[in-house]
């Protein structure tokens, strides 16, 4: 996978070799103020098709905010490119558990957070009917919802390796 | 222009029913026909479907637009999650044939096909564009002496070549629907800065997510306001039961009330607090209720 890092970001329209190390992106960061984030290191990193990229666990503390794309001098999609990051780390097996939780959760329920009796009270004293007219209401749209994670073999991306 | 269905996610129907409320009665008042999109599920939450697998998230997101063709409606959003989700995903299937091909495969399997006929809209840009501050104003019935930090959030204005909202450094449209509402909105420090919840971060990074709210919350505190206003219910969440636990994890002691743009607009358009569900909050911020009971009953 590392050596080809490099050609999958531009078979996805995400050529880096513009980038000239600038650092716009790392300094327009609200998430690198605080942690460990360095979007000029990983695009570094990424065009040199250094496969620990995929590992380093800043690339999850990306708040997918934009504000690196849209000063970028050159014109990168740089979240777009952190995003297909992102997707290489996964078939790679990099997954927080947190995250995992997340989609198994919309497997069970069709909601990434699901109704629970505090929000159906909330909805009750509002006059609004206790379960929304959402996935939740139907078994139906909860199936297809199923299906069409089966179908992209989602449940085996995100099964526990 | 056609007619829209309400497309609620996650959030809003699960933990804030309250600004489903505001924005059903918002809709209502303002005389704009927006029907129910029954069995729609999670747009899906783009920090974790998008960044897990695309064909996933096409899946996903092009069944609940096509829910919406169905009623041949425009999807209307109240969430910059949900319409960064919708709206890429739209974007790119009507663009892409082969993308809508291999997604259109997926869909085949529960009887589903996506065409491409319908817009997605997110409630600030449409009232925006289809109302626009002058239009609005005049459904206003009481003026809100408020004084308000807004928060635009990242997805309704980013990325700025598909949303095609203007500038993204300094915005002013919601601004100017804020102010439609007589509150007046305070210019603050790091104002377009990111709440610190999406792409994942509040639920994979807590504390790092906490220490980008922490430095919102110092920079509207200093701005002396009444209270913060949104455009999506994760930043929402994130300002209203983050500010909590900012306060336990920091020690500070913030308790600034949190409004969707919705409840702001259903205040002045003489909603009571209470039907818009904004005591529903995790902060219970005793003068700010007081304050916005008086205004609805003509006090002040």
């Amino acid at each position: 996978m590392s050596e080809k890092l490099s050609k999958v970001l531009k078979a996805a329209g995400l050529d880096l070799l513009s980038c000239m190390q600038c650092g716009a992106c790392t300094g327009s960061c609200p998430s690198g103020r605080h942690t460990g984030l360095n979007t000029r290191r990983i695009l570094r990193d990424a065009r040199k098709n250094r496969a620990s990229v995929l590992s380093d666990d800043a690339l999850w503390l990306c708040t997918t905010c934009y504000t690196c794309q849209e000063r970028c001098p050159r014109d990168i999609p740089i979240t777009d490119a952190l995003l297909e990051l992102r997707r290489l780390a996964v078939k790679e097996g990099f997954m927080l558990p947190e995250h995992r939780r997340i989609s198994e959760m919309v497997e069970e329920c069709g909601h990434a957070v699901p109704l629970d009796e505090e929000t159906k009270q909330k909805r009750e004293e509002l006059g609004l009917d206790p379960i929304p007219e959402t996935v939740q209401k139907y078994p139906e749209a909860l199936q297809e919802v199923r299906s069409l994670l089966k179908a992209c073999k989602f449940d085996e991306l995100t099964a526990e390796k | 222009m056609k007619k829209l269905s309400l497309f609620l996610g996650c959030i809003v129907p699960n933990r804030y029913p309250g600004i489903e409320k505001a924005t059903k009665l918002c809709l209502q008042k303002l005389n704009i026909d927006a029907a129910d999109l029954p069995g729609a599920s999670c747009c899906p939450a783009p920090g974790i479907f998008k960044s897990f697998d695309k064909a996933t998230w096409l899946a996903l997101a092009s069944r609940n637009i096509v829910l919406s063709e169905k009623l041949e409606r425009d999807i209307l959003t109240v969430c910059n999650g949900c319409y960064g989700s919708l709206a890429d995903a739209n974007l790119e299937l009507k663009k892409d044939p082969e993308l809508k091909a291999c997604t259109n495969r997926c869909l085949k399997e529960i009887g589903m096909e996506f065409k491409g006929t319908v817009e997605v809209r997110h409630i600030i840009e449409y009232l925006y564009k289809e109302f626009g501050p002058e239009k609005l104003k005049e459904h206003v019935t009481i003026p809100l002496d408020l004084k308000v930090a807004l928060h635009y959030g990242c997805h309704l204005i980013k990325p700025s070549k598909d949303r095609k909202l203007g500038e993204t450094e300094a915005p002013v449209f919601f601004d100017e629907l804020v102010e439609a509402t007589g509150a007046k909105s305070v210019d603050y420090t790091d104002k377009m800065m990111c709440c610190g919840a999406g792409g994942g971060v509040r639920s994979g990074h807590a504390a790092e997510s906490l220490e980008m709210l922490e430095n919102k919350l110092a920079c509207i505190r200093q701005a002396g306001v009444d209270c913060i206003v949104n455009a999506c219910p994760f930043c929402h969440l994130q300002f209203d039961r983050g500010q909590l636990a900012v306060n336990e994890k920091f020690g500070t002691d913030y308790s600034i009330p949190v409004l969707h743009y919705t409840q702001l607009l259903g205040l002045a358009l003489g909603v009571t607090p209470y039907e818009l569900g904004i005591e529903q909050n995790a902060v219970q911020n005793i003068e700010f209720l007081a304050k916005i009971y008086e205004i609805n009953a003509g006090l002040r």
